[in-house]
């Protein structure tokens, strides 16, 4: 069953197409991950989602319900972890919960057992009478994670969970969204830039990028497509070699970035004395070169023509999906 | 329905119990008007300015306390600002509840901080020895000061919904509120003042707080007065509604 569905999805801000006709869709109890770089229109696609911009033009269907009509059905049936840490730190943890538990329209006894079991979940009950400004950026993180999941919901959005954590808290937090996944049986939406993070977690992958959807496809699908082995190499006349490269059966694609070439090949050990000899025959030097199993920066790549770390620079539109959503009822 | 209430109450408690921790804002919103009043009130004691007939401290304390009402009130409107610059305010519009329900409670909310305020300041200057003029006087001071903490949490709130940054919320205070303040007739005497320019009262006279302020001198102590306190009341009922409408389509048009 599909729990989330978009068709032809768009968001404009003035002359901005953040969003590009998107469609897709989500599958109940998966983890389904967006990966692009910043600015790739990921926030905007959440916040349509989850009612908090209107889209455009298009349609999206968030459990069922109409994203544009049917609001508040939409919002009862979600959980949000915004990328900026959208707690009342002049509360304590346990009043947090409970001010969104109060929200959701929790009766009294629901309340006090679901503040506990999740706070189990994210392994924060001996700091729950702590007020949050004195947490740290992890422990924030955990709290915003538990009280997504307060009010049962049948979909849990994600947006960069990890964003700015050290790699110990990150895998901590991984493990807490696999354990709710598994336990509560929700579906969780992601987006992250992190190659890592969509690797570990996701069942499935959309690569989007300048607001539009590359490819979806199941994570070790995406991997397998670059080939099963990747060879990069640097050398003298990379054009000439690249070239000639293409023309080779055993060849599954190239890619040039900078002056690397990348190469997806079966058996990659075999290929590396034969690219070698075919270089010498060529009169070309060959600088460089290593195999190494392929990873979703290798997807990216194939898939964009440039790896996700160039894009460190924000896009222009960013602060539009940060700052501009409005409200109405 | 039962949702929208507890919806209410939620946003409600959450004003009280953020005010209850902030020390700073406890002292600093009862202290200062508690100085206007103790300072200036016996500092201006026997003085004798055009327009007044009773002493300055029973003039002046009908001013300070719709002065404490109207800043902490307005604080709490624009303090949506914060949420905004925090993030919170997401998690409150993601919430299945109507943005009425999140309005209605938080102006509850902070109506009920700055009338306690507005009490405090009301007892100390009873303890002070002003003289109320009657009983209903006090009823209908009291609900001149619930009228003035609606009006400013509204005022607050559109205020805070055409801003990004807490830079304009200073120009406003400065540029606007105070004027208005200076203009309300709270310190010293306008419209019964024959010496002041006519155009100084005519000024007055479109500053929506002069009513306010009008109104409680009026019922309260019933001397010095300008207009009758129940068309100020009039006045001061329909000014508040128009900036509880203006302050939650505001909340409504533009947020986060």
């Amino acid at each position: 069953m599909d729990i989330i569905k978009t068709d032809k999805l768009t968001k404009k801000f003035d002359d901005f197409t953040a969003v590009d006709n998107i469609s897709f869709s989500v599958k109940k109890g998966e983890i389904f991950g967006f990966l692009g770089p910043n600015g790739a229109g990921k926030t905007t696609t959440i916040k349509m989602l989850t009612t908090l911009l209107f889209p455009t033009s298009g349609e999206a269907y968030v459990a069922g319900f109409d994203v544009l009509k049917k609001r508040n059905e939409v919002r009862r049936n979600i959980g949000i972890v915004f990328q900026d840490p959208a707690l009342d730190t002049e509360l304590t943890g346990q009043e947090n919960l409970d001010f969104h538990a109060r929200m959701y329209n929790l009766d009294k006894e629901k309340r006090n057992s679901r503040i506990n079991e999740v706070l189990q979940l994210v392994d924060l009950e001996e700091k729950k009478d702590e007020y949050v400004k004195n947490y740290s950026g992890g422990m924030k993180r955990r709290l915003e994670i538990a009280r997504g999941l307060m009010h049962y919901p049948t979909i849990l959005f994600l947006d960069e969970p990890t964003l700015g954590l050290d790699s110990q808290t990150r895998r901590a937090i991984w493990t807490y969204i696999k354990k709710m996944n598994k336990e509560e049986n929700t579906t969780i939406f992601l987006t992250t830039h992190y190659m890592d993070e969509a690797d570990s977690l996701c069942d499935r992958i959309g690569i989007i990028d300048k607001g539009k959807i590359l490819i979806i496809d199941t994570t070790d699908k995406l991997k397998n497509s670059v080939g099963n082995d990747v060879i990069t190499l640097s050398s003298t006349n990379l054009q000439k070699l690249t070239k000639n490269l293409e023309e080779q059966s055993w060849v599954k694609n190239t890619k040039t970035h900078d002056s690397f070439l990348t190469i997806g090949v079966e058996k990659g050990e075999e290929k590396i004395p034969i690219i070698i000899e075919m270089a010498q025959k060529l009169d070309i030097k060959i600088n460089s070169i290593n195999l190494r199993k392929p990873t979703l920066d290798d997807v990216f790549l194939s898939y964009t023509g440039r790896t996700i770390r160039d894009n460190g620079k924000e896009h222009p539109w960013k602060k539009f999906a940060r700052q501009d959503f409005r409200g109405g009822k | 329905m039962a949702s929208e209430l507890q919806a209410i109450y939620v946003m409600w408690i959450r004003e009280m119990k953020r005010f209850r921790r902030s020390k700073s804002r406890i002292i600093s919103t009862i202290v200062q008007p508690l100085f206007f009043l103790a300072i200036l009130g016996s500092g201006l004691r026997g003085a004798s300015l055009g327009g007044m007939t009773v002493d300055y401290m029973d003039f002046v304390a009908p001013g300070i306390i719709a002065m404490s009402i109207l800043f902490s009130s307005m604080f709490t409107g624009i303090s949506v600002l914060w949420d905004r610059q925090f993030g919170f305010l997401q998690e409150v519009l993601v919430a299945p509840i109507s943005r009425f329900s999140i309005i209605f409670g938080r102006t509850l909310g902070g109506a009920t901080i700055s009338l306690f305020q507005g009490f405090f300041i009301l007892i100390i200057s009873l303890l002070l020895g002003i003289k109320v003029s009657s009983i209903f006087g006090l009823i209908l001071t009291i609900l001149f000061m619930i009228l003035i903490a609606f009006s400013a949490v509204g005022f607050g709130l559109t205020v805070a919904s055409k801003m990004r940054d807490f830079q304009g919320f200073q120009i406003i205070m400065n540029l606007i509120v105070t004027p208005l303040f200076f203009l309300s007739s709270s310190l010293f005497p306008i419209a019964t003042n024959p010496a002041i320019p006519k155009i100084i009262v005519n000024i007055s006279y479109v500053n929506p707080l002069f009513y306010m302020v009008d109104g409680i001198r009026g019922s309260l102590i019933h001397k010095d007065y300008a207009v009758d306190p129940l068309i100020n009341l009039v006045i001061v009922t329909i000014f508040c509604i128009f900036m509880m409408l203006l302050g939650s389509y505001s909340f409504n048009k533009t947020e986060a």
